[in-house]
């Protein structure tokens, strides 16, 4: 009850802040959304999705029947606190870089006994969907909230996937002939009224790549990493990016690093 | 030092070099690169797999951003040599820049999730200022706002103006502005209204 209030409020400050904004300079738009950003981070439904995946984490699913529980992401079976801020990185057992999301995958499958395709259908929620995916990804990191981003890409396969996400950052192609670097190779750009954080840089970086996942506001719903960067590329006009392909996870891999010592804030909230 | 232990300690400057070697970045090559990426995405609706196709202009810009080396002068005159030659200039170059404001305002067109039918927009506010009246522009291009009225309201101001939209990479190789002509993402129609909203004097970007 008193979120569901605070949240009314914080909608209806929107509201007046917009107002006050639009009748004012540009930069000081920006401030005004600043402030908003900080009013909605009082309440964060994204609560709601750590909770439902810590459920999930814990419950017997899948042929095996059993839970997530031994599942190792990165720091031993089992550990999930921290894990999140060395991700993505190279896994032995798969033989493969793995990031996350495609890390629960290898779980859900090995562990579980999901077939590949099942584990990987339904990536993303959507209206009067809630996937399981988007909650796992939520409880997982939030266990690494306020730990610093510590990817090492020591290993020759980390080295590579870093290189080719580097590489795909910089493809420009399509009808429009953009590239991430487009919107993201520069400082202090705008589309429209919205920032665009300079992630060849480390302050920038950092900044947006912490702040991943997140409850998005205008969308009421929490969308992973994944989900950020095939959102991108539609809007880039490519076909669609495969959940948890090899590319979105090099890709993923350059981002993180770059992000390396930022302070994971994620879960965050965002407009 | 004899001629065996030279040997050795030759072989072990090789293998100094080549653990120096195994610490820099991979190669990974522009081929691995597409084969990967071809891997990586779905063809949905529209947006087939041949959007990862580059051309020339595409191939030369994305190296330049990833090597951070910008084009060396002959190359990128080359591509602005080849890309102006492929402009199509109508003999009429304005349209009604009311419709050109409705082309600037909207984003629509090319995603998978866009329905074909519905004619693209330009969204020349999410990179540039034009009408004073909007300050939901964005600043990856240069600002519009008095375009003709700075720069002067002649066929010529005017037929520079359809060209960069038709075809920017013809005046600026690497320019992060769609090809919205060559590119086919506009109508030649579309492009006339674009031209008189930063033409026309009667314009909110020129008044």
């Amino acid at each position: 009850m008193n979120r569901i209030r605070r949240v009314a409020t914080v909608l209806s400050l929107t509201g007046a802040i917009a107002g006050i904004a639009i009748a004012q300079q540009p930069r000081t738009t920006i401030e005004e959304i600043e402030r908003y950003r900080a009013a909605l981070g009082d309440g964060n439904p994204a609560e709601l999705w750590e909770a439902r995946g810590e459920g999930i984490w814990k419950e017997a699913r899948g042929p095996n029947k059993v839970s997530l529980e031994k599942c190792d992401l990165g720091l031993g079976p089992g550990v999930v606190k921290g894990a999140y801020a060395v991700l993505p990185k190279y896994f032995a057992d798969s033989g493969k870089v793995e990031d996350l999301e495609s890390r629960l995958v290898t779980c859900m499958v090995k562990l579980q006994g999901f077939k590949p395709e099942d584990a990987k259908k339904d990536p993303f929620g959507g209206p009067g969907k809630k996937v399981p995916m988007d909650a796992l990804v939520a409880y997982v990191t939030a266990e690494s909230r306020g730990l610093a981003m510590n990817v090492s890409a020591n290993h020759p396969k980390e080295k590579e996937a870093y290189e080719l996400g580097r590489k795909m950052f910089f493809f420009r192609g399509g009808p429009h002939d953009f590239g991430c670097v487009t919107c993201h190779g520069s400082d202090s750009q705008r589309i429209r009224l919205q920032d665009l954080p300079n992630l060849t840089k480390k302050e920038d970086a950092q900044r947006a790549y912490t702040s991943w996942p997140a409850y998005r506001v205008s969308q009421g719903e929490v969308r992973s990493f994944q989900w950020r960067l095939n959102d991108c590329f539609r809007q880039q006009r490519f076909p669609e990016l495969d959940f948890v392909s090899d590319g979105s996870v090099a890709l993923t891999m350059y981002l993180a690093k770059n992000a390396n010592g930022g302070v994971l804030t994620a879960p965050s909230i965002k407009r | 030092m004899n001629k065996r232990n030279l040997t050795i300690a030759a072989a072990a400057l090789v293998a100094a070099g080549c653990a120096g070697m195994m610490e820099s970045e991979p190669q990974v090559t522009d081929a691995q690169v597409l084969a990967v990426m071809k891997k990586s995405f779905l063809p949905k609706g529209r947006a087939q797999l041949d959007r990862l196709d580059q051309d020339e202009m595409q191939k030369l810009c994305s190296e330049a951003g990833a090597t951070g080396k910008p084009l060396a002068k002959e190359v990128s005159d080359r591509l602005e040599k080849a890309q102006a030659a492929v402009i199509k200039y109508p003999s009429n170059l304005m349209g009604d820049w009311k419709s050109g404001e409705r082309i600037a305002q909207t984003g629509v067109g090319k995603q998978y999730t866009d329905d074909p039918a519905t004619p693209a927009g330009g969204n020349c506010y999410a990179c540039h200022q034009l009408a004073k009246a909007e300050l939901a522009f964005g600043t990856i291009g240069p600002p519009l706002y008095n375009f003709g009225k700075i720069r002067g309201f002649t066929p010529a101001m005017q037929k520079y103006a359809y060209g960069k939209v038709y075809n920017s990479q013809a005046f600026s190789a690497c320019s992060s502005m769609p090809r919205f002509g060559h590119q086919q993402i506009l109508t030649e129609k579309q492009i006339q209204d674009v031209v008189a909203l930063l033409m026309e004097p009667e314009s909110p970007v020129n008044k």
